[in-house]
């Protein structure tokens, strides 16, 4: 691992990275996942320990974390922008 | 991969090589504290239980006190019985027996009195002590190795370091064939179904979905709605969205390996890779229901800091926040914080952990193996009559 990363990308299934440190609109963050290399330009600020997107993703879509759907967008989130309880809400349960 | 451990007569493998001296009941315990009391190697669980006991409880007590009995790390066992309780120390005995150790029983009421049962108890158990420092360390292949895994006193580096490099940890033993335990059911609400979709089979997916709907309806006969409660406004403030997100955080301690096996409380695996152990999340109940299942060592990840250990089983404490690690030196083994800093990846952190539970197995003591840290808590269902 070579330079210091700012965020974390915990599996390589995730549509998600969590900030290490707070991060400012505009920076460039670099994270590194099972060898892939992630550069993103952030249209957010986004507090450490929360969440930014790494692709650009539907309404409606899964939000993955952990490999794993943590819920999903309630609106369009483009790559960068910030992702918590203002566009993602639990996925519904049964019947899907 | 190999660590070096003790091979017990009935093929399984120790990391530890105890004597282990059982009160089948309260009465007898202060008896056998002192049977065990200044030599080295001889633990006695301070059971405060066994007698006055209703419903499933009778059965798990029995139950619990024999997986400690059976357990690899322990060579020899004493069972010292007032002698009218509910649990007779014969019972505990037959089901240990099958394992060809040695185990005696003796008894307070039979022998007269506590005085001349502690001088007979520490005449045997010193006996019991010799055979077993006469046993070796031989090379055991990982595969044998069911490691247990544990978080307590979490905070936001939990779910975002310390569980994960468990997790990859977990992957690596599971890869080498080995086992790793995944239990807390109380902290699966809100991420169960997604548990469940490991599951090899539909009836285990069902099983894992039980679990949960039992833990929480008793959560919320007892006044608190976990799911509703969850995730609180800090957990929100911190950065995680979902109930799924945070139990997730927990749940990914175990690896991404499917699930093999769900069993309850204080059972033994018979399948081998990730297994799912139905139990509280209250972290000695956890760890002594682990440990009488046939862990023979245990990860336990925290955020704020833990000192706690197994009368039996070594524990290795884990963390990924620096002032917690700085602070509690004397509590902490492995500081992953470096995974915080963005200077160390996962997948490091993961390996070095292995290497820890390699060291640890093979007899290198842990900080709360050091501080004595032998904690022991029977689960139970209902009142003591």
């Amino acid at each position: 691992m070579g330079d210091k990363s700012q965020a974390i990308v915990i599996n390589e299934k995730d549509n998600v990275a969590t900030a290490l440190e707070p991060l400012n609109t505009g920076a460039k963050v670099s994270s590194e996942v099972h060898g892939r290399v992630e550069e993103i330009t952030l249209l957010s600020d986004i507090p450490m320990g929360h969440k930014f997107a790494l692709k650009d993703m539907e309404e409606g879509e899964a939000v993955i974390k952990y490999g794993e759907p943590i819920g999903q967008s309630t609106t369009k989130i483009a790559r960068g922008e910030h992702v918590h309880v203002h566009n993602v809400v639990s996925q519904p349960r049964g019947g899907s | 991969m190999t660590f070096q451990g003790y091979l017990r007569p009935d093929g399984k493998a120790g990391t530890r090589n105890y004597v282990l001296v059982i009160p089948s009941v309260g009465c007898s315990q202060i008896a056998g504290q002192s049977i065990a009391q200044g030599l080295k190697d001889v633990v006695c669980l301070p059971n405060i239980l066994g007698c006055g006991q209703v419903g499933e409880d009778r059965e798990l007590v029995k139950k619990t006190l024999v997986g400690f009995g059976t357990h690899p790390n322990v060579s020899a066992v004493l069972i010292v019985g007032n002698g009218c309780e509910q649990l007779a120390p014969e019972k505990i005995a037959q089901g240990i027996a099958p394992t060809g150790k040695r185990v005696e029983v003796i008894v307070i009421q039979d022998i007269g009195g506590t005085t001349k049962t502690i001088a007979l108890g520490k005449k045997i158990v010193k006996e019991m002590h010799e055979d077993a420092a006469r046993l070796n360390r031989e090379p055991i292949p990982l595969s044998e190795l069911i490691l247990g895994t544990e978080c307590g006193g979490s905070d936001y580096t939990s779910g975002l370091a310390s569980n994960p490099a468990v997790g990859a940890a977990c992957d690596m033993l599971v890869s080498e064939g080995g086992t790793a335990i995944l239990s807390e059911t109380p902290e699966l609400i809100g991420a169960e179904h997604l548990l469940a979709r490991r599951a090899r089979t539909p009836e285990m997916a069902q099983q894992v979905l039980d679990a949960v709907a039992w833990w929480e309806n008793k959560a919320i006969a007892a006044g608190q709605n976990i799911r509703e409660a969850n995730p609180a406004p800090g957990n929100i403030a911190g950065g995680i969205t979902t109930l799924e997100e945070k139990s997730l955080g927990c749940i990914y301690k175990g690896g991404t390996s499917p699930l093999e096996e769900f069993i309850p409380y204080a059972s033994h695996p018979t399948k081998k890779g990730l297994v799912y152990m139905d139990t509280p999340a209250h972290d000695i109940e956890q760890l002594t229901g682990m440990v009488a299942g046939g862990a023979q060592i245990i990860v336990f990840t925290t955020g704020r800091g833990n000192p706690l250990g197994t009368p039996i089983a070594p524990v290795i404490k884990i963390t990924a926040n620096r002032d917690t690690y700085l602070k509690m030196r004397d509590n902490m083994d492995i500081d992953v914080s470096k995974i915080i800093e963005g200077k160390e990846t996962v997948q490091s952190a993961g390996e070095r952990i292995l290497e820890e539970i390699i060291s640890v197995a093979s007899g290198k003591a842990t900080k709360a193996e050091k501080l004595g840290q032998r904690d022991f808590c029977l689960f139970k269902m209902n009142i003591n009559i």
